[in-house]
This record gives C-alpha cells, sequence and structure tokens, in this order.
C-alpha cells in the first residue's frame, strides 16, 4: 500500500505539470481508480431539496462509494462565507478539489482562492471561467439540461389531451428559456398543435407563487406541468393533487407523483466528479472547461413513471438516440412568438449562438418582459 | 374549455384569495392581539417559520395532521412567550428583540427541519364549498380549509371581545395607557405577556397551513416574508381584527392576479403584475393615513409611535 501510494505521488510529481490540458473528460469506465483522492463540494441550499442541490448532492455520494473522501457543506451563502468553507476544507481537510456548485461562488470567492491555493483545483458550476482572465487551477463544468428537456417535451406532447403544456418557470435568463423552447422541440416533435403556456414567477424560490402558478395552469386547460426553479417539489405535488401530469426538473421528483409522473430532466453530474477524481489520482491536469449532453453522458432523464404511455417511452427512448447521435434540436426555420426568424437553419446543440438565446418560440405563449 | 377569458381570471383571483390568505390572516390576527396590548412583536416571521416546521414534523410522526396544528400553536406560543418574558426585564426594546426573535424563529426551524424536508407527512383535508356549480375551475377555487374559517371565527370573536368584554377592556386599556390600567390594578407586564404568548400561538397555526395544507410541503423557503408582510397588514387594517381577515383576503386575491394573466396569456408586464399586492397596499394606506379617523386607532402605548 505504502509503497503503491508513493509510486503515485511520484508520478503526480513527474507527469502532472507536462499533461494534456484540452479537452472533454476521459470515458467513466475504469472502476475505483478514484481511491484516496479528496473532493470538497460547497451547496448553497440543503442537499435535500428535490433540485439543483441534490442532483450535485447525489453524484458526490455516488462518488464516495468509489473510494473518494467526500467533504460536504450545504446551505453557504454567496458570500464570504463560502471563501471560509472552500479554504478550511483545503487546510484543515486536505481537498486536492473543491467544487462550489452556486453561481454566486465563483467571483471574487473562488477566483482569489485559487489564486491563494496554486496547488489546489477549483471547479465551478457555470461556464464563467475564462481563460485570459483566470488561473489555470480554476474551472467550470455545466451540462446542457435543455437536451433533457427535449425528451421531456416529447414524452409530453405524447401525453397532453388539450394539446397545453404549462411551464413554471423563475426568470427570463438564456439556461431557462432554452429548456422551454427545447421542451416546446420536443412537444412538437409528437405533437404539432402542441403549446407550452408559460408562467414566470420571477425568482427562483417563491413556493406559494410556484403553486399559485400551477393552479392557474392547470385551470386554464394545461394538463402536463413542468418548471424550471430551484426546488420543483411544490411544483411536483401541487400538479399531482390536481390530477394531471408532470415532467421534473434538476433531479428526480419521481417519489412525489406517482401517478403523474412522465419523467424529468436530471444533470449526471456523476460524470464530471468521476472524470476529475479518476485525473487527480492519475496525477493528470484537469480540464479547464466541461461542458456537455446526452452524447457526453453528462444529462439524463429519470426513469420513467406511472404518467407516461408505451408510445411516449418509445418516443422518449428515440429522442435519447437522436441526441446522442448529436441530431440538431434546433432546425430552422423557427420563428420567436413575435414572428421574427431567430433559428435560420439546423444548429450544432452546443453551437454558442443558442447560449445567447433571449426569445421564446413560437408556440410558447408567454413573455420575457 | 368552459367560460372565457375574464372568467378564469376571475375564477383564479377568488381561489388565489381563499387559497394564499389564510397564513396572513392568522399572523395578522395575532401581531393585532399583541399590539392591542402595547407591544410589538416583529418575529412573527420567526414564528410562522417554526409553527410550519413542527406541524409538519409532528404530523408525519403522529400520522395527524391536526395534532400538528397544535404542535405549530404550542411552538409558536413558547417563541411568543420568549418575547413577552424577555420584553418584561428593564429597559429592553421589543422592536429589537422581535428581529432576533424572527432569526431566532427561522434558525431553530431549519435546523429541526432538516430531517422533514424529504418525507412526506398527512396534510389537511379540505372543505368542497363548490361542487354543486359543476364547474371543475370553479369548484377546484371554492376547495377551502377548515382553518380558513377557524381564523374567521377568532377574528369576529376578537373584534367581538375587545369591544364588549372585561378581558377586551383590559388588553385595549394595556395598550392604550399603561398608567390607567396600572391605576385599576391590572398588572400590564402579565397582560401583554399572555397577549404576546397567544398572538404566538395564532401565528403558529399560520404556519401549520403553510406546510400542511397549501402550498403543502416544508422547505426551507417556503415563507419567503409571509410573516413579515402580514406585520405590516396590520398597521393597513388599523388595529381591527376583522379588518385584518379583509386585508389578508385583499392581499391573497391580488397576488394571484400575476400568475392568473399570464395563464391566459396576458404575459407582458408580469413583474409589474406580481408586484400588485405591494402596489394596492401603498395605495390603500396612503389614501386611509389621510382620514381624520386614522389616528385613533393606534394603541397609544405602541413602542413604535411614541
Amino acid at each position: 500500500m505504502s509503497i503503491h501510494m508513493l509510486s503515485r505521488r511520484k508520478f503526480i510529481r513527474n507527469t502532472g505539470a507536462l499533461a494534456a490540458s484540452a479537452g472533454l473528460m476521459a470515458s467513466t469506465s475504469e472502476v475505483a481508480m478514484a481511491a484516496g483522492v479528496t473532493l470538497g463540494i460547497v451547496y448553497v441550499g440543503p442537499r435535500d431539496d428535490f433540485g439543483w442541490n441534490q442532483a450535485h448532492a447525489v453524484a458526490a455520494k455516488a462518488l464516495q462509494s468509489s473510494g473518494v473522501k467526500i467533504i460536504e457543506e450545504e446551505n453557504v451563502p454567496e458570500t464570504d462565507a463560502c471563501a471560509k468553507s472552500m479554504e478550511s476544507m483545503v487546510n484543515l481537510d486536505g481537498a486536492q478539489i473543491v467544487l462550489g456548485t452556486s453561481f454566486g461562488y465563483f467571483s471574487p470567492f473562488m477566483v482569489d482562492l485559487a489564486k491563494k491555493y496554486p496547488k489546489v483545483e477549483f471547479r465551478h458550476a457555470a461556464p464563467l471561467w475564462d481563460a485570459s482572465k483566470h488561473p489555470m487551477n480554476l474551472g467550470s463544468y455545466f451540462g446542457y439540461l435543455n437536451q433533457a428537456h427535449y425528451v421531456d417535451g416529447v414524452a409530453a406532447g405524447l401525453s397532453t389531451k388539450s394539446n397545453k403544456l404549462g411551464f413554471v418557470a423563475a426568470k427570463p435568463i438564456s439556461s431557462v428559456l432554452s429548456n422551454i423552447n427545447s421542451f416546446l422541440l420536443g412537444a412538437r416533435k409528437t405533437n404539432p398543435n402542441a403549446i407550452v403556456q408559460v408562467i414566470f414567477t420571477g425568482d427562483w424560490s417563491l413556493p406559494v407563487r410556484e403553486a399559485e402558478a400551477v393552479n392557474a395552469l392547470v385551470d386554464a386547460g394545461c394538463d402536463v406541468i413542468t418548471c424550471h426553479v430551484d426546488g420543483p417539489k411544490v411544483v411536483i405535488e401541487t400538479a399531482e393533487k390536481r390530477g394531471v401530469k408532470t415532467c421534473g426538473h434538476n433531479a428526480s421528483q419521481a417519489p412525489l407523483a406517482p401517478k403523474g409522473f412522465i419523467t424529468g430532466a436530471e444533470y449526471k453530474w456523476i460524470t464530471i466528479y468521476k472524470g476529475y477524481a479518476d485525473k487527480l489520482a492519475k496525477g493528470e491536469k484537469l480540464p479547464n472547461m466541461v461542458a456537455g449532453g446526452y452524447d457526453t453522458d453528462m444529462v439524463q432523464n429519470t426513469p420513467y413513471g406511472a404518467g407516461a404511455s408505451d408510445a411516449a417511452r418509445k418516443a422518449a427512448d428515440a429522442a435519447i438516440a437522436d441526441l446522442k447521435a448529436k441530431k440538431p434540436i434546433y432546425v430552422g426555420p423557427l420563428k420567436d412568438n413575435k414572428g421574427k426568424i431567430v433559428i435560420d437553419k439546423a444548429y450544432d446543440n452546443y453551437d454558442p449562438y443558442l447560449d445567447q438565446m433571449d426569445y421564446l418560440l413560437e408556440g410558447v405563449v408567454g413573455s420575457i418582459t | 374549455m368552459s367560460g372565457g377569458t375574464p372568467f378564469i381570471v376571475l375564477v383564479a383571483i377568488l381561489g388565489g384569495a381563499l387559497r394564499v390568505s389564510t397564513p396572513f390572516m392568522f399572523v395578522a390576527l395575532g401581531e393585532c392581539l399583541t399590539e392591542k396590548s402595547g407591544r410589538v412583536n416583529l418575529g412573527l416571521e420567526g414564528t410562522l417559520v417554526l409553527g410550519a416546521m413542527s406541524a409538519y414534523a409532528v404530523s408525519y410522526h403522529t400520522g395527524s395532521p391536526w395534532l400538528g396544528v397544535l404542535a405549530a400553536g404550542c411552538a409558536g406560543s413558547a417563541l411568543g412567550a420568549m418575547h413577552g418574558f424577555i420584553c418584561k426585564l428593564p429597559r429592553v426594546n421589543d422592536v429589537a428583540i422581535g428581529i432576533a426573535m424572527m432569526l431566532f424563529g427561522t434558525g431553530i426551524a431549519f435546523f429541526f427541519g432538516k430531517a422533514y424536508i424529504q418525507p412526506t407527512a398527512p396534510r389537511l383535508g379540505s372543505i368542497m364549498l363548490g361542487d354543486w356549480t359543476g364547474n371543475p375551475q370553479l369548484a377546484t377555487a371554492l376547495q377551502i380549509n377548515p382553518l380558513m374559517i377557524v381564523g374567521i371565527l377568532v377574528a369576529i370573536a376578537m373584534w367581538w371581545a375587545f369591544a364588549n368584554t372585561r378581558w377586551g377592556l383590559i388588553v385595549r386599556m394595556s395598550g392604550d395607557s399603561a398608567p390607567s390600567a396600572m391605576a385599576m390594578g391590572v398588572s400590564v407586564d402579565l397582560v401583554r405577556f399572555l397577549a404576546t404568548t397567544a398572538g404566538g400561538f395564532l401565528a403558529g397555526v399560520g404556519g401549520a397551513f403553510l406546510s400542511l395544507y397549501y402550498p403543502g410541503s416544508w422547505n426551507q423557503g417556503l415563507s419567503s416574508g409571509q410573516g413579515l408582510m402580514a406585520v405590516a397588514l396590520v398597521i393597513f387594517a388599523r388595529w381591527n381584527p376583522l379588518r385584518c381577515v379583509a386585508a389578508a383576503f385583499l392581499f391573497g386575491a391580488t397576488g394571484a392576479i400575476g400568475p392568473a394573466l399570464q395563464s391566459v396569456g396576458i404575459t407582458q408586464g408580469y413583474y409589474f403584475f406580481n408586484a400588485a399586492p405591494y402596489i394596492l397596499t401603498l395605495f390603500i394606506m396612503i389614501a386611509s393615513a389621510g382620514s381624520s379617523k386614522a389616528g385613533r386607532d393606534v394603541p397609544g402605548e405602541l413602542s413604535i409611535i411614541k
């Protein structure tokens, strides 16, 4: 054991600096390569929120079983407090890599820490890292969840009777708009008459208004509800109470809707986290930017619930196969819901043009202002 | 679907008023009682959150949501009693204690509530008032919770008791003029202690409504400031329990405008419509502050006025 450790350390020292830097993570098929690595992870909310934080915590837990030591802290605000928890993970627990999972952790906190601790790797879950401005031991990772929302839409299109799908969204920023538009395009693929009705609540976590939004959508005739808010628990439970079907977001909400759950859009952070741990164990340089979707196994759909019909399951499985084969979601010409052509050709699923989305497509009832 | 667009919006506003108003009502009634006795308890946001957590936890463990409601009330009275006790001490500012109690209440609710985010507890049922209409939207909007009726009855009882009973007179006198109350041999501190405790009970029950009925689950963002708004509603209702109920309904109804309009395709300016309850409150307060009667409704002993 100790000889093995020694040789690995030598290996790290000798080869670490020379290792290649670009590209996506290696395949994750190697098992238990990552033993001995200590990984710190900081969450902005509770680990069991049925949403964003839970998706990360599930991945951290899975990594733990492959021998990685996990140091976690939850409910850490986007202030000086996050820098303090991360610093203690480095100094007291010996974390070799620290993951910050909330948008506001990045600057200045993680940027400063990366400069202060150049031997520790810092990675942040939003595409904010810029090679020209930020240290090389810092980086970003994220998943194209809109691909999984597209699959939700494919299943939802076959599950609606009224052809009206409801979407409860927090704020009209590009990642939210991209999920709404992708959900619509998925639904239109299986049901050309489907429309998506959006309600923006105005903030990431407003349980009462989210419940009101679901009630308003169901009253207006929507019979499948999905959402993009921090904790989808209230949305899914309220929709289940109203007897309509649901698609999830961020983590698995299947247990909340035993009757109406179809499927849900989930991140698969474990792919990225395991990639980090494996590379650290081997002493390889970590990539600074990791992003991907179905074709790189970074997003997934929740296993089908009782609300998914056989036809919906088949269509969704086919859509997943298409995405794995990199088939584009956005194929022009497509208009926005004001009549202007916004998608003029077929765009690759990772085309930077799609990251700038500031419109809702024709077929979405809603407005971003 | 049946009915036109205005019908859908009206039904949504009615439903919103019936669904959302109850926690505001309970917190406002609790604060009304406390302030009538001459003390301000700004900690009711914390009481609401702790009530929500206790109700959910007790309902989960015992299987009885009504025991949960009782537990929420007891947790609320414990916080109220603490506030009342600390404020009896010399040279203590009740506003500052209230803010401390708010942080304390939410803090212990988050601490003990950790284990209850995931499990599902039995919820309170509802009374179907609208089944006779034969209209599914109207029937859903008219589903109400027994707690709402309890709240209205409490408001009527409080309004009657303030005007017609010896107890009501003592509470009002402690609030309007402590020297007169003391001259009558009334222990002002005890009256305020009891009024704050009872007010805490009501606010705790309001929390039980949040976690056990609507939206009906426990998580840390559940209240998002409703307890604070309800305290402000008391001023808006000018310390009258019946007006507290009306203010709570108005607030619930205007809060439903934003989602309801978006659901029928009126999607422009939703930030403005989401702000409707606050804008409306502001305008009514400005309008009512001008009336000559407004000044007379304020309990004379309130520390925010002195």
